[in-house]
């Protein structure tokens, strides 16, 4: 546990004055994600440390070069866990990682996003200026949700020095069950199943087998699995993390891994390749060879829009954002970042 | 600056895009849009205009843009922190005329409405398929979708089902510029930054909604509504951090000081008990196994804390009475005075008996009654001061009382606005919450969308010199070193 504060300002401040282009990094374990990037390198991997855990409020402080496994089992020992279930992609994963890339597991199906368990962000601008926002409770409407703009902005607004998460309780009880079904029935089921109040925290579909996790009481979860039907696996805990990192069969291939996101009752999706769903249909994983313009203009059609997540084969690696979206972006980096240094071309080419 | 056009050249240029009806300019016709429901502050528009489609918004936003005028939009008028109060030389937007539902999707569970739309209306229009809208603000029955994005509204069901910001899933955008920004949409995420979080809570100041696809959760199938009450609000604040220590995230949770407790029963008789010194509603949902294990887990944690009284209203009608006293806590404290000024700050809970102890010193220092409605669940307190403004200066002591209280909650780790926003109500404790590089990202930002400050100006983000000036105010302990001088 060392606060490195001092050590990255300066450093950051340098760069300022010397218009040194920086990537940030702590635990290196996403290198995959987001375009490739040349330039020197601001480590915040020793900046760690849990500064305030306050089981009974329901949140937690730490320092952004905190490991995720760490603050996981600080409040697994609380019996509490982090709502949106983020993947690790190994174990020197940290806290400022995932909400740089704002990227959640499983359980978003209902417990939200990354960013919506954001309650606070320390940053440095591009200038070295340390400036905070939000808080640590959860109710906080003063001033423009700068905390929450960070999540997902891979580091291009601001250096994440720490950050105060919104915890839930454990569930005391998580069980899964599969089912064997077609694809339309599954969607169907999914989205049926999301308008009753089930406890379902997270699905899965595979081409063939359905999984749905239950997190509840025992007794809901025991009312839930008679009224879905199908088998309990014994596989529950494993099963959910092979998904959430990627280990499980479907995602160890050479080719390239799209992330689409889509409305969650797509019905038809003309992507070639192999593909998987999580969030009820909302998120779907695809691995193909067709072009990123095929796909795109696909995605496009229903609503949704394509990130490649994996397989270096187009410099656009996130889906083109329009024409007055890009324009505001482009204002907001020179807002918090004026020397253009932090993480230049990490999202998009202009950022 | 005051733009050089004349009203009644203004007036002609919004005849050619508007139907003549949907342009006020009498002062009888805008008087009705002189204040929000923070009536303290009063200010007549230039004019009213009243859009009823997004081609009339973006033919306003041009003519707007070209002659320099300030525009507040405004929905239904129910903020509680002046944030749709006119500007002098602007024009007042209502959006109340852009009210229809514009989709229920059923499969994908989002409706797709226009900004004034009524909050309770999307609930109405998506309970026929087992759907609700969560956020619930107190107007919830007057106060717009449009409205609620502008503020980030909150309310009772919260600390469960979270925010407005945790429930838009997308939002069409008119920037100043007359450009259309379409961010979010119904799937999940987003490419790019999250602007949509930007948006939400951002007063109206960064652009117009025109559009908002929410989020419509399941109807929860059933909920039981428990009573607590207390002889010592600390145990009531142990309580509230004992249900959710154990794992417990009620749909609502609230507490009612004596004096709120007091005044309720005179209003309205929910029979509350009236020996407690603090009492606490809790309402629990969810699946009906769940629900059962919570409302035993919640019985035993309650008493526990040593309650002297717990109650678990038997039927619907039972948890309506004890809802009832909590809904009407404004009304109930308002019969006890001519005048009240509720404030809206956010603590971590732990803090909540040095904080209700400050306050209750802070009341005898300003010699003026402090009733407190806490959403406990949360941390999200509603100090209630009693004052009448007819009593000379009375106002001004409410209004430093409720400022006093404000930096309390700052300074321990909280902040000035949990869900009310901050409007040009709270805009000096803006400065005590944020630091000048703070206070200058967020003027940057708006300038990135609004450079010529058209879009609700003077609002939410005060300006530097005003800092600068109150700061002279606090190294001088609370007397004003230049009373005369002009705040802006």
């Amino acid at each position: 546990m060392s606060d490195c504060s001092h050590e990255i300002t300066f450093k950051l401040q340098d760069a300022f004055q010397k218009k040194q282009p920086l990537q940030i990094k702590a635990g290196n374990t996403k290198p995959f994600y987001g375009r490739e990037i040349k330039a020197e390198t601001l480590s915040l991997a020793s900046h760690t440390g849990i500064i305030e855990y306050e089981p009974s409020e329901l949140y937690i402080t730490a320092r952004s070069g905190t490991s995720l496994l760490e603050i996981e089992q600080a409040v697994a020992n609380q019996n509490q866990i982090l709502p949106c279930e983020p993947p690790h992609f190994g174990t020197a994963a940290t806290l400022g990682g995932m909400v740089a890339c704002g990227l959640a597991g499983p359980r978003r199906v209902n417990a939200g996003n990354v960013r919506d368990c954001i309650l606070g962000t320390e940053i440095l601008n591009g200038k070295g200026e340390l400036l905070r926002f939000g808080g640590k409770v959860m109710k906080n409407v003063a001033g423009y949700d700068v905390s929450r703009l960070m999540c997902g902005a891979l580091g291009t607004l601001g250096v994440l020095m720490s950050v105060s998460l919104r915890l839930q309780p454990k569930p005391s009880c998580e069980q899964t069950i599969t089912l064997t079904i077609d694809k339309e029935t599954a969607i169907n089921k999914m989205n049926q199943w999301a308008n009753t109040p089930m406890p379902i925290s997270a699905t899965y579909y595979d081409g063939s087998e359905l999984y749905v996790r239950l997190s509840s009481s025992a007794s809901a979860v025991e009312a839930c699995k008679k009224e879905i039907g199908g088998n309990q696996t014994e596989e529950n805990e494993i099963f959910w993390t092979n998904i959430k990192e990627q280990t499980h069969d479907f995602f160890s291939s050479d080719m390239p891994l799209w992330r689409i996101s889509v409305p969650p009752n797509t019905q038809t999706l003309n992507i070639p390749g192999v593909n998987v769903m999580e969030w009820n249909g909302a998120l779907r994983w695809y691995k193909s060879d067709a072009d990123e313009n095929t796909i795109r203009s696909e995605v496009e059609r229903v609503g949704g829009h394509a990130n490649l997540f994996k397989g270096n084969i187009t410099d656009q690696v996130f889906h083109p954002i329009p024409g007055p979206s890009m324009k505001l972006h482009k204002k907001l980096k020179l807002v918090l970042d004026p020397a253009g240094i932090l993480n230049p071309g990490k999202m998009f080419a202009e950022l | 600056m005051p733009s050089s056009i004349s009203t009644a050249d203004l007036v002609k240029q919004f005849y050619k895009v508007l139907p003549k009806n949907a342009v006020l300019d009498k002062d009888e016709q805008l008087k009705p849009y002189e204040c929000d429901a923070l009536t303290a502050y009063r200010q007549l528009p230039r004019l009213a205009l009243l859009p009823s489609n997004i081609e009339e918004i973006q033919a306003i936003v041009k003519i707007c843009k070209e002659y320099k005028i300030p525009i507040v939009a405004r929905g239904a008028g129910t903020s509680l922190s002046g944030g749709a109060l006119p500007h002098a030389d602007g024009i007042l937007l209502n959006l109340a005329k852009l009210n229809k539902v514009i989709e229920i999707d059923t499969n994908n569970r989002t409706a797709t409405v226009q900004p004034g739309v009524r909050n309770l209306a999307i609930s109405e229009a998506a309970k026929p398929h087992g759907l609700y809208y969560a956020p619930d603000p107190s107007s919830q029955i007057a106060c717009t979708i449009g409205g609620n994005i502008a503020e980030n509204s909150g309310g009772i069901h919260c600390l469960k089902y979270g925010l407005t910001i945790h429930n838009i899933l997308a939002l069409k955008i008119l920037t100043i510029e007359g450009e259309i920004l379409e961010l979010g949409g119904k799937n999940l995420d987003s490419s790019g930054f999250d602007l949509l979080a930007l948006m939400i809570g951002s007063e109206g100041m960064l652009g117009i909604t025109l559009e908002a696809t929410v989020k419509l959760l399941p109807d929860p199938h059933d909920k039981k509504v428990l009573l607590a009450a207390f002889d010592q609000i600390q145990k009531a604040g142990d309580a509230v951090n004992g249900i959710i220590s154990n794992g417990v995230i009620p749909a609502g949770l609230e507490m009612l000081d004596q004096l709120t407790i007091q005044a309720t029963e005179m209003y309205c008789s929910p029979g509350y008990p009236s020996n407690a010194a603090a009492i606490l509603i809790c309402e629990l949902d969810g699946f009906d196994e769940e629900l059962e294990t919570q409302v035993q887990l919640v019985k035993k944690i309650l008493s526990e804390h040593q309650a002297i009284e717990v109650r678990v209203a038997k039927d619907k009608q039972e948890e309506e009475l004890l809802w009832l006293g909590r809904k009407a806590s404004f009304p109930a404290l308002g019969n006890l005075t001519p005048d009240y000024y509720c404030m809206d700050g956010t603590i971590p809970r732990k803090h909540l008996a040095h904080v209700l102890e400050s306050i209750s010193k802070l009341s005898a220092k300003y010699g003026l009654r402090v009733a407190n409605v806490f959403h406990a669940g949360d941390g999200n307190l509603h100090p209630v001061i009693l004052y009448d403004a007819n009593v000379l200066g009375e106002l001004e002591t409410a209004e430093k009382l409720g400022g006093d209280i404000l930096e309390l909650c700052v300074k321990v780790g909280g902040t000035i606005t949990g869900e009310h926003g901050v409007g040009v109500e709270k805009l000096n404790q803006m400065c005590v919450q944020f630091s000048e590089a703070e206070l200058s990202t967020f003027h940057a930002i708006k300038a990135a969308f609004d450079e010529e400050e058209l879009l609700n100006p003077g609002k939410a983000i005060p300006t530097l010199h005003r800092c600068a000036e109150l700061g002279a105010m606090h190294v001088h302990h609370g007397k004003l070193p230049h009373p005369n001088l002009p705040r802006f």
